[in-house]
């Protein structure tokens, strides 16, 4: 039996001899319960398109900006961050200061144009001066591909989770597990649509920053508020001393590593203005401005949240053992789970089984509620840009296309649980990493290209979806993610040809060359007419849905 | 109406305060990065107790967007939404 498996019984076995294995499982159910609730009534108020898609563009900005923030905080940041820090130290930081400053780039460039301009998904605003059906069917592809790499890494992570709290070892039980995962995200978003989808991201907010301010505090306590004293401990305990602090513990190692670590860092920043779940969630609120208020939100709020993971990840470090950290899961991705049971009394103490039911229920409500908005945005650029626009030829009636969304929800959920089961042991925060790396690819240069360049045209944007796309996703499949490492998801194959973890660093700019070069040798004339519509209505709102 | 000077000026407003300031913040961004990677030492120095300059300089990254959210509102407030609802009242008024 390997090391982990054992870690995770005794574990298990703790929470048995406590008696509190119950408690886990009634708060799950607990949150399940409540958003289906939530979700039936939803469905109930779900009549239009606008509804389905949209939540009838009738939420305010702080409601928006909670809900962005719950569709944004995924298992990546709250186990994977956490995890990177317990283990790498300084290095696992970057991704809450990247995942956090990129909203500056959603907020001052794409939001409110955004809004403005499209009415359901990513592809209306790509498409609006290009000829349709290519554009469409590229942006829709980009769309399933960004989300399904997304989903992916929070199946991981839920998998993850629920074999260490309920001591499930086998693989069929982990697959269950992910299959329920699924089937609980097809029907959040096949009878609630968007609007059931934002009301179960905004209690996932709600409790996911309550648990952590929890966590938070108790760390702190433990060690009188002196955060220099927690570092130190964090330091001395990892075993690492001082380099703990400092960069260079994971990225540091050699001249390949560190242009991983930029290639992460760019893929990071650029990343979140390219995702879909992300942006359809602007066409949430009434008006450009609610948009803008919904980003600043957002910012306050998960910028507060990213602050509380240094010390989640750094108090990990200090309380646990590191041997112990990665013999319950090799990326780490246990370790916040693991940090709420330690300061709760440990293993044998209720305090500590409750924490640790308690955080949890949030990392599991976390990852209902981003898989649903994940599926949501691929089942809608589905329906919308590839059933409505390309297949039908925009004459598919509303009731037609709310069906083709909800068949390809199931679709897509079938899919995602199929993949899931294979990603169990990557770092979710890493898999997150790629997905943005490919939107950062695919989807920013189109983004901006359209709404700010005029020559840019048809054949500009679909060169740069597509190869932003292949590059990106090609680059992974033979980088050491995928094969050639004990901790690949093949790690008894060999085609790691491509040195780096995150492929951003080439494909993302390659993305903007290949929009530019695409459209300087195009021989068609960009559409100087719609362009011109398109900047005064994303400017101005003039005749916006 | 794109070719009308108010619009002009609208444009003008949003793209000369966005556009610099977003090189701005990635270029910052970026020295972070690169401080990170090859000044090792520096970013190792400590200041108070455990407290280093990565992590400050880490800390000052949060702050920086704070601010940049913050002073875009702002601008946005009082220097584009004026204008780009001139702009709309007037267009829907004729349609």
């Amino acid at each position: 039996m390997s090391p982990a498996h054992t870690a995770v019984i005794d574990l298990a076995a703790a929470s048995d001899a406590s008696e509190h294995r119950p408690l886990i499982i009634s708060l799950f159910a607990a949150f399940v319960v409540a958003t289906l609730i939530i979700t039936v009534w939803a469905g109930r108020q779900t009549k239009s398109a606008a509804d389905f898609y949209a939540g009838g563009r009738q939420f305010t900005g702080f409601q928006n900006g909670l809900a962005i923030s719950g569709d944004y905080m995924s298992a990546a940041s709250f186990l994977g961050i956490a995890g990177a820090i317990a283990l790498f130290g300084y290095d696992g930081f970057l991704y809450s200061i990247g995942f956090l400053v990129a909203w500056l780039v959603a907020l001052l460039l794409v939001a409110e144009p955004l809004r403005n301009s499209g009415r359901y998904t990513m592809g209306d605003v790509l498409a609006y001066r290009m000829r349709q059906r290519p554009v469409r069917t590229a942006a829709g592809t980009s769309t399933i591909v960004v989300s399904i790499f997304y989903l992916l890494a929070q199946m991981a992570g839920a998998g993850v989770l629920v074999s260490l709290l309920l001591g499930i070892t086998t693989d069929t039980g982990k697959i269950l597990i992910v299959a329920l995962v699924g089937v609980l995200m097809i029907v959040y978003v096949t009878i609630g649509g968007m609007k059931g989808t934002t009301w179960v991201q905004m209690v996932k907010a709600v409790l996911l920053i309550t648990g952590t301010v929890l966590i938070t505090f108790l760390i702190l306590l433990k060690f009188n508020f002196n955060v220099s004293d927690l570092l130190g401990t964090a330091a001395s305990n990892s075993g690492k001393g001082s380099a703990f602090l400092e960069p260079g513990l994971k990225y540091g190692a050699s001249g390949t590593s560190k242009l991983d670590f930029i290639s992460l860092g760019i893929a990071l920043v650029l990343g979140t203005a390219g995702l879909p779940h992300i942006l359809i969630r602007f066409y949430t609120v009434p008006t450009a401005k609610a948009a803008r208020k919904s980003v600043n939100w957002a910012i306050g709020i998960i910028g507060a949240f990213y602050l509380m993971t240094i010390v989640l990840g750094f108090g990990a470090a200090a309380l646990l053992k590191p041997g112990d950290i990665i013999a319950s899961n090799k990326a780490g991705n246990t370790a916040a789970p693991l940090t709420a049971l330690e300061i709760g009394g440990g293993g044998d103490s209720a305090g500590g089984a409750i924490l640790l039911a308690v955080i949890s229920a949030v990392a599991f409500a976390t990852i209902l509620a981003v898989v649903a908005g994940l599926t949501l945005a691929s089942s809608s650029s589905f329906a919308h840009d590839i059933y409505a626009n390309v297949i039908r030829k925009g004459k598919a009636t509303e009731k037609e296309e709310m069906k083709a969304a909800r068949w390809s929800t199931v679709f897509i959920g079938i899919v995602s649980i199929a993949l899931g089961a294979l990603a169990r042991d990557l770092n979710v925060a890493g898999l997150v990493a790629l997905a943005f790396a490919v939107a950062a690819s695919a989807n920013l240069p189109t983004i901006l290209y359209s709404l700010f360049w005029k020559r840019f045209t048809t054949q500009g944007a679909l060169w740069s979806i597509y190869g932003g796309l292949a590059t990106a996703v090609g680059l992974v499949l033979f980088s050491p993610v995928v094969s050639g490492k004990p901790t690949s998801m093949f790690p008894d194959a060999n085609f790691d040809f491509f040195p780096l973890e995150n492929p951003g660093l080439i494909s993302i700019p390659l993305g903007f060359l290949l929009g530019w070069l695409g459209s300087i040798l195009s021989k068609e004339e960009p559409d100087k007419g719609k362009y011109a519509e398109l900047e005064v209505k994303s400017l101005t709102g003039v005749g916006a849905h | 109406m794109q070719q009308s000077a108010e619009f002009g000026e609208l444009r003008t407003a949003h793209r000369s305060f966005a556009f610099p300031l977003t090189i701005a913040f990635i270029a910052w961004y970026l020295v972070y990065v690169l401080l990170s990677n090859y000044a090792g030492d520096f970013m190792g120095t400590k200041l108070f107790g455990n407290i280093n300059v990565a992590l400050v300089l880490g800390l000052g990254q949060f702050l920086t967007t704070f601010l940049i959210a913050w002073f875009y509102s702002r601008h946005a407030a009082s220097k584009l939404d004026p204008k780009s609802e001139a702009i709309k009242s007037r267009m829907e008024g004729d349609a």
